[in-house]
């Protein structure tokens, strides 16, 4: 029964398996302070000690030998992660030391954790709610800035509010029909359906933002493929050179899968982007290459940006253009004019003009990346973002009632009708956020109109 | 000593109700009451139905009730509201005859053998055991009984206010009820105040009706009972009703008498409805109206008063008659007697469960005012289940409790029961989230075979209902699958305004077009091929209930959509002795309520207030270890 698991201590190694600087051990139930007190030694107890504290000393095995020395932190109930008494071990890196020390806490007690169990407590203790819980996950698993940001962010509650804004937005409509249907005899001045079709169409393009910012979410928790491509001699090698040294490579030269293609990941303002260098590679047919010009091809629609490197002396490869018209669709494609310091004027159409010698223009180049790959430029850390697949899909199902009840005012249909689809997008708004309720809606008429009879 | 399986405690709507389909069910019933005059008094508004209380009357109908009866009986005009919405919202509303509401009242209950009426008034309850097995009147004498029905309306501990005067009394001129809420507290139930109001009563000829804006009833007037005989109504003539308006003058002269409210000295403590504010409350709550709303209603035939409807008001009598004169239409005014806002005692509702039976006392129902509505159709719904219920529980046979989906008597009951509400509950149509489902028109097809089952209901109706469900479904067959050319519907279809077809298509296909009826596509389809369209085309309701399922289909599924997703929550029962005090990780509020009101599911229990979704999804981990 989880009532008595409840009552149960849990232990877990809380950072990466393997060998770093330290490790750190996390305890949380009843049991955290008086296990601890068994095992460690300091300056004062940790039942003692006030929460919110660090403490030095050493740990001992069962047999009292020596572990490790180790820094505990101190959190009390209700103000801990889990919202139990609980607290974080930092011992010494040493896949040997963090055994040895969740064995004997065992010893005296504590149970190994499940998967996710600190953050189930946490939930279970109401110290987070559904969104935000799933947003733990997220920032356990991000691997950049910006994704970190985004599942912190969600972790805030950015989305939470966002939704809850529009739910809030939607009830104001409803009230306005359910108004107008419960006090058929009252002369309510009721406000057109045009105003709330204008309402709810507001409402549509709230949450298209927020879908669009999915794929930005998406890129930004799962990266973004970018290839590059160019005839022989157009700056490739120069131009990948320079955008590893200017932005943070994540891994250096990721071995490709072939001999032809490398990849490298780098993060641009916190953006992952994969880049494939199709190595000089033509994508004409040619026997000799074919199966290299095959592998080209893949990298090319498989990706999210394609950037396309002219010489700016030699002029705009057409050939080539036009076969990648055929592999991706244009607006993926940024074409450069590369060696501008060569050749300052350019006389073919290009988005940005760079010199990977001097790195003039390549400020702009990162720009684009950066717009290609989200869809705007406006994203920011305080953008509500959607990460999560399953609020994607409740954000999707809210718009299409949406868009039913705008046809439905658009039919002339009456009130009931047209809040048949209002409820329902209110309610899948609501499943984000774990709200669904009849009464705001008749709460909400009350507030604000005034009825009589 | 005396004894009845059941005995019905006030005469008001809801004791009709109940002591009606108690003693028809078989037991022997007595309803007490102060005065047998009073049964079926209406204390305010001279108007059954209206908007969702129009659907509660036909549910009562449909379960085999009096009410709809009556009122057709005593109506003097008949409307059904929201007309030019679609059939889910639409609501019947009838003006009555006051006296001849109370005397149709009274005939209907005589006339039942086993239901005795006595006239006292009941002081204590006798219980042993936490069971009900008595009670004791105030002529001294005590009757022993199985099942004590509570419909006390306003009159427990009732306390009338005009102005700073407070007289005690559960209506104007009639006595309080004393002892029996003193009784009730001391088996461990708690108690609560509300307030309801009324307006003043004006004198008919004092009125200037020539400036006034008429409001006639519906020709043909429609009754509300099925049991209605159709060729000999409406049985009484037809008046209408009148339109003025407060203005600004009006609101000015009426804050004059704020200080002198008992509203706002706090004289008053109970709580009032926030949807039938006294005028005062408006002018106060909605400051920027320039004006408010009156209906100039008839109180009945040969009566030479008329009820305001939106003058709802406790303040001083002078104050009340100063501005009444300032209003269009009644500058000469006479007001025959003040408006008075009345506190009462009440008990509120998690104290019942859903049969309305109380928790701590078996036997002991509670039904009406008393469990914190408001409305003369919501204690009508009440006092049938009730009455229903003791009988069912006397006779021994399983309990019956309506879902919200089925009925506006089922909502009303899970709302009471799961809210708690602290403030008078009046019915909606908002509140019942499977509203194009439980319409007025369909009442029958939803409930009648209940009140068949109780006996309640006369079998030859009960049939028609039968036969008609089966044309309902071949109909519905008929409609899908009979194909119409072109040449032959394009002309109807034209007349109707909308585009015509160039292919054969299905008749139900065409009647989902919101301008096209049903009647006349069906009127085109071959009746020597199809011999069945003779039986359809004179059956009204059966072209209706199919017309109304067809045009309507994609919204009723979407709607059946979202009941879906919360009837997997009303599935999940909780145990009834949960120890919801064990939860350590729920919110304290929610603890409080959910151990109070003890949900028998977790639907039941996400729609109480103060529980919150966090404590659902707590709640829902712990049911599933």
């Amino acid at each position: 029964m989880l009532l008595t698991q409840n009552e149960d201590t849990i232990v877990a190694l809380a950072t990466p398996a393997g060998v770093g600087a330290i490790s750190v051990i996390r305890v949380s139930g009843p049991l955290s302070f008086s296990a601890a007190d068994k095992i460690f030694a300091g300056k004062i107890k940790i039942a003692d000690s006030a929460s919110h504290t660090i403490h030095y000393g050493k740990i001992y095995d069962s047999r009292g030998e020596l572990i490790d020395d180790v820094l505990v932190s101190v959190f009390k109930a209700p103000n801990s992660y889990t919202g139990e008494d609980s607290i974080e071990i930092s011992t010494h890196g040493s896949q040997l030391i963090v055994q040895k020390i969740i064995r004997v806490l065992i010893e005296n007690g504590v149970r190994l954790a499940e998967p996710g169990e600190f953050t189930k407590r946490a939930f279970l203790n109401g110290r987070l709610d559904l969104a935000q819980a799933e947003a733990v996950a997220d920032v356990i698993n991000s691997r950049t800035e910006a994704s970190l940001k985004g599942a912190r962010n969600q972790l805030n509650g950015l989305l939470s509010q966002k939704i809850e804004a529009l739910r809030e937005m939607l009830i104001n409509s409803s009230s306005l029909i359910e108004l107008e249907l419960d006090f058929a005899e009252e002369n309510i001045e009721f406000v057109s359906l045009n105003e709330v079709k204008k309402n709810i169409e507001s409402i549509i393009g709230e949450i298209d933002r927020l879908l669009e910012s999915y794929s930005f979410g998406k890129v930004i928790k799962d990266g973004v493929n970018v290839a590059l491509v160019g005839v022989p001699n157009v700056g490739k090698s120069s131009l990948l050179n320079y955008i590893l040294k200017e932005s943070r490579a994540i891994v250096s030269e990721i071995p490709g899968t072939t001999r032809d293609i490398i990849r490298e990941e780098v993060s641009i303002d916190g953006i992952l982007f994969k880049l494939y260098d199709t190595a000089g590679i033509r994508l004409t047919e040619d026997i000799i290459e074919k199966e290299g010009v095959y592998r080209s091809r893949d990298a090319v629609r498989n990706s999210d940006i394609v950037i396309f490197i002219n010489d700016a002396v030699n002029g705009f490869s057409l050939e080539l253009f036009n076969e990648l018209l055929e592999l991706t669709s244009e607006n993926r494609i940024i074409k450069i004019a590369n060696k501008i310091d060569l050749k300052p004027d350019v006389n073919f159409s290009n988005d940005v003009k760079v010199s990977a010698k001097t790195g003039e223009g390549m400020d702009l180049l990162f720009k684009k990346l950066k717009i290609k790959a989200l869809g705007t430029e406006s994203y920011s850390e305080k953008t509500a973002i959607v990460t999560n697949l399953r609020h994607y899909n409740a954000l999707l199902k809210a718009k299409e009632f949406l868009l039913n009840a705008v046809e439905s005012i658009n039919s002339k249909m009456t009130g009931e009708f047209i809040a048949v689809d209002l409820r329902n997008a209110e309610s899948s708004l609501g499943e984000i956020i774990g709200k669904v309720t009849t009464d705001d809606i008749l709460n909400n008429i009350f507030a604000k109109f005034c009825i009589g009879k | 000593m005396k004894y009845f399986d059941v005995i019905i405690v006030g005469g008001g709507h809801a004791g009709i109700e109940a002591a009606s389909v108690a003693s028809r069910m078989g037991c022997s019933t007595a309803i007490v009451t102060m005065d047998k005059n009073a049964i079926g008094r209406m204390s305010c508004n001279p108007a059954i139905g209206g908007s969702a209380k129009g659907h509660l009357v036909h549910e009562i109908d449909a379960l085999g009730g009096e009410m709809g009866l009556i009122a057709d009986r005593s109506g003097i005009q008949f409307r059904t509201l929201n007309k030019s919405k679609g059939p889910a919202v639409w609501a019947g509303r009838s003006q009555n005859d006051r006296k001849l509401y109370s005397i149709e009242a009274l005939k209907v209950v005589e006339k039942i053998n086993n239901l005795e009426i006595i006239e006292d008034s009941i002081i204590d309850a006798i219980e042993e055991d936490k069971k009900i097995n008595g009670v004791k009147l105030k002529s001294g004498s005590e009757i022993a009984c199985k099942a004590l029905i509570v419909c006390s309306g306003t009159f427990l501990n009732g306390l009338m206010h005009t102005g700073l005067k407070s007289t005690k009394g559960g209506r104007f001129g009639e006595a309080p009820a004393v002892g029996l809420t003193e009784s009730l507290i001391k088996m461990g139930f708690v108690s609560g105040r509300l307030k309801t109001g009324t307006p003043p009563r004006l004198k008919k000829e004092s009125i200037n009706w020539d400036i006034l804006e008429e409001q006639p009833g519906d020709v043909p007037p429609l009754p509300f009972s099925l049991r209605t005989n159709k060729n000999e109504f409406p049985v009484l003539p037809q008046l209408s009703c009148y339109i003025t308006y407060t203005d600004k003058s009006v609101h000015k002269i009426l804050e004059k008498g704020f200080d002198q409210s008992p509203m706002f000295t706090g004289l008053i403590e109970g709580v009032g409805p926030r949807y039938c504010p006294s005028i005062e409350d408006k002018i106060v709550r909605f400051a920027d109206k320039e004006r408010h709303q009156l209906f100039l209603e008839p109180e009945g035939l040969d009566s030479d008063q008329i009820y305001i409807n939106g003058f709802s008001t406790s303040l001083p009598a002078e104050i009340q008659f100063e501005a009444l004169r300032k209003i269009k239409g009644l500058e000469s005014v006479e007001m025959v007697r003040p408006g008075y806002a009345v506190e009462y005692d009440y008990f509120p509702p998690y104290q019942i469960d859903l049969t309305l039976e109380t928790k701590l006392i078996e036997g002991l129902y509670f039904a009406g005012q008393i469990n914190g509505t408001s409305g003369y159709e919501e204690a009508a719904g009440q006092g049938i289940i009730a009455g229903i219920n003791a009988a069912l529980k006397i006779q021994k046979r399983k309990e019956f409790v309506l879902k919200r989906h089925e009925a506006y008597i089922g909502v009303l009951i899970d709302d009471l029961v799961g809210k708690s509400t602290n403030e008078p509950y009046r019915m909606f149509t908002s509140r019942a989230e499977h509203r194009l489902l439980i319409r007025q028109d369909n009442a029958d097809r939803r409930l009648m075979k209940y009140g068949y089952e109780f006996g309640l209901i006369p079998k030859d109706l009960y049939n028609e209902l039968k036969e008609n469900e089966i044309l309902i479904l071949k109909t519905k067959e008929l409609v899908s699958n009979v194909k119409i050319k072109p040449e032959r519907v394009n002309p109807i279809l034209s007349k109707f305004g909308t585009q015509e077809i160039a292919n054969s298509e299905t008749i139900d296909k065409l009647a989902k077009r919101p301008e096209v009826s049903l009647l006349e596509l069906i009127k085109q389809i071959d009746e020597n091929e199809y011999p069945l369209v003779k039986a359809i085309k004179i059956n009204p309701k059966v072209i209706e209930q199919v017309e109304i399922e067809t045009k309507y289909e994609g919204y009723i599924k979407r709607q059946e959509e979202l009941i879906a997703r919360m009837e997997k929550l009303e599935k999940l029962t909780i145990p009834i002795n949960f120890n919801y005090l064990n939860l350590k990780t729920i919110s304290a509020e929610g603890k409080e309520k959910l151990n109070k009101i003890r949900p028998r599911s977790v639907g039941q229990a996400s729609r109480i207030s103060g529980v919150t979704p966090a404590d659902i999804s707590v709640l829902l981990v712990y049911l599933k270890n």
